[in-house]
């Protein structure tokens, strides 16, 4: 987060000691954020390389390979059916695990990140216009509260269900189904990072650094991106932090509830979804899914605190 | 106080409409067709007065407003003639499933005790649970007890409900065998034993649901203590005297409750939604699980009225919590 911050900011660095060099050595203070990064970093590569390394096919069917319980559990019973060309076991259609979860990662985050880019860039749009133009503030921060008075797990569930067949028609199984919930997590979790940068917007803007860009006929376009964006940049990068968690686990839910990807197009949520029933035999299909998610989220969450944590300076410093 | 009261509940009014129209439009405009399940075999002429039948013939002006009488006007009618034997309803038209073909809050009504039991449990335990945590975490800020309180709290957080769920029946139910993972509806508690059998199988789906409460209000709870705590009036109340207990649970306490009663107010309805899986793993057969099986029917019907009065709680808790605030806290005016 603190990379990608660093290269929106150019203008920063003339000094030894840049804004977000200071951020980042601040960041570092906190175990648990450096922690949750790594991790991040960790399974982000996992999902991204893994399947280069690991060249299993997840959804090739080896019927005589089913059933392979993961390598560990030899320590526990030496009659169990492990295998080392199977390390965490395989399902009941023999399909290997490791290369599922990782093929399973690569979707569940692709979907984390871009719902999470689309609310934040819907809710700072609405923010940054209803802070800033006082016409437009009334109208829509009523309709940011009636958005934030639906019942939104209900309606995405609805949205799933109607939508799914025409949207597949259209674009695809797999790419109808990935815009689908990409745009319904994105058009149901903006609305507290809109209510979050209006707030800053609104201090920001009676600022005397603002009142001079508009003494010298800069206009309102230039003043937004280039005075007020990077000043609420901070609000935004924790609010996203806390997007990309509420929205892997908001797809998680969805494959959870069967309203998600098709069956043979895994992701954590469907993988987990899938192994419920045998979940009496083989618990570590279970868990191995649902090991991952908690993990990524909470490393999301610590990444999260640390962030808030840096950019504060109310906090930094002591 | 009370004209602020009442002027939120004019408000809430066309806020209750708007969100009633968006459901309704939504369903509307879906390209989805409650007739999609039925045979291929039926001729397109029949499958026409089957839509009919089902109240699907006319636009969508004409149908909105008729929902609108029959939510509002026609079934709290009936409600007062089942209550009081009364006959205003006097055989109206009533909201029907399209699945069941009975009235939608016949069924409502039927699963709303289930729902209520365990997420009403749940969100007392909860928060019986995280208003110590978030006390003594305050009091003892950085200390192991607040550590660990941070870090359940985060798990809390991260861990969704359909993987600590999932958890807890493979540990106490799988491993252990000690609680039952199924949740027996049909159970009838009138005795010492199926008092006990109903308690075992209500500790998961509430410990799973109580989680996620206890990590949101321990966190309000601990940040609004902490906010207290360092105030002039509690050194004030220390240098009179008085013995640390009154002070803290006494004066800081009360002083801290205010902002988290309308946080516990504000989490009800998720709590809600919360149960739509939890009820989903733990088979518990109350509204969550009526509105899956509604949507995965196409019982639009249903999914609009659940959905809507998931929406009516919402916004009469917005309220609730608002007039609390008020109430609590009489620095706070709204006029």
């Amino acid at each position: 987060m603190t990379d990608a911050a660093q290269t929106t900011l150019p203008e920063a660095a003339p000094k030894a000691r840049s804004q977000w060099l200071d951020v980042w050595a601040q960041f570092r203070t906190h175990k648990g954020a450096v922690f949750g990064l790594g991790f991040l970093i960790f399974i982000t590569l996992f999902a991204a390389i893994g399947p280069w390394l690991w060249t299993v096919d997840p959804g090739k069917l080896d019927i005589r390979n089913k059933d392979v319980r993961p390598i560990y559990q030899i320590l526990f019973d030496a009659n169990a059916k492990v295998s080392w060309s199977h390390p965490m076991g395989t399902d009941n259609l023999g399909r290997d695990i490791m290369a599922n979860i990782m093929q399973g990662g690569r979707i569940s985050l692709a979907v984390g990140w871009t719902a999470m880019i689309l609310a934040v860039f819907i809710g700072t749009l609405v923010g940054v216009l209803a802070g800033y133009f006082r016409k437009a503030d009334g109208l829509l921060m009523r309709f940011t509260d009636l958005v934030l008075a639906l019942p939104l797990l209900p309606l995405l569930l609805v949205m799933m269900l109607l939508f799914r067949d025409p949207l597949r028609a259209t674009f695809g199984p797999e790419e109808g189904i990935f815009i689908l919930i990409v745009v319904g997590i994105g058009i149901t979790s903006w609305m507290q990072t809109a209510r979050i940068v209006r707030g800053d917007v609104m201090a920001l803007k009676e600022r005397e650094f603002v009142l001079a860009a508009r003494s010298i006929g800069t206009p309102s376009r230039r003043i937004i991106t280039r005075h007020l964006l990077p000043n609420v940049l901070s609000p935004i990068m924790v609010s996203a932090t806390l997007g990309l968690a509420t929205a892997i686990i908001t797809e998680s839910a969805l494959s959870f509830l069967g309203l998600g990807f098709p069956s043979d197009f895994p992701t954590w949520g469907k993988i987990l979804f899938d192994s419920v029933d045998r979940m009496t035999a083989f618990p570590e299909r279970v868990i191995w899914p649902g090991l991952a998610i908690s993990l990524t989220v909470l490393a999301v969450n610590y990444i999260g605190d640390g962030l808030r944590d840096a950019l504060d300076p109310k906090i930094r410093g002591l | 106080m009370l004209i602020y009261t009442f002027r939120r509940l004019l408000i809430s009014i066309p806020t209750l409409l708007f969100i009633a129209f968006v459901i309704f439009m939504l369903l509307e405009l879906a390209p989805g067709d409650p007739m999609s399940q039925m045979p291929l075999t039926i001729p397109p002429e029949v499958k026409e007065r089957m839509r009919e039948a089902l109240g699907l013939g006319e636009p969508w002006y004409v149908r909105f407003p008729l929902w609108l009488n029959q939510f509002f006007i026609v079934e709290p009618q009936y409600w007062i003639d089942q209550t009081f034997g009364t006959n205003f309803a006097d055989g109206k038209q009533r909201i029907i499933s399209f699945q069941s073909r009975s009235p939608v809050f016949d069924t409502i009504a039927q699963r709303l005790p289930q729902t209520l039991w365990v997420v009403g449990m749940s969100y007392v335990v909860g928060v019986l649970i995280a208003l110590p945590i978030g006390i003594i975490s305050a009091y003892r800020q950085y200390s192991v007890f607040d550590q660990a309180g941070t870090f359940v709290s985060m798990i809390g957080f991260s861990v969704p409900p359909f993987f600590s769920g999932v958890l807890l029946i493979v540990i106490f139910s799988v491993q252990l065998g000690w609680l039952p993972s199924i949740y027996d509806t049909t159970l009838v508690v009138n005795s010492w034993d199926t008092f006990k059998q109903q308690l075992m199988q209500m500790v998961m789906p509430v410990m799973v649901l109580a989680l996620q409460t206890t990590a949101q209000v321990s966190r309000y709870m601990r940040a609004s203590m902490l906010d207290n705590l360092s105030q002039d009036y509690v050194r004030t109340a220390r240098a009179k005297g008085m013995s640390e207990s009154t002070v803290v649970l006494k004066h800081v306490l009360r002083n801290s409750m205010i902002p988290v009663v309308t946080v516990i107010a504000l989490g009800i309805p998720s709590i809600f939604g919360g149960a739509i899986i939890t009820e989903q793993i733990f088979k518990v057969n109350g509204l969550g699980q009526l509105l899956i099986l509604a949507l995965q029917g196409s019982d639009i019907p249903m999914v609009m009225t659940i959905t809507f009065l998931l929406a009516v709680l919402i916004v009469l808790m917005n309220l609730i919590a608002d007039v609390l605030y008020g109430i609590l806290d009489p620095r706070i005016r709204y006029d």
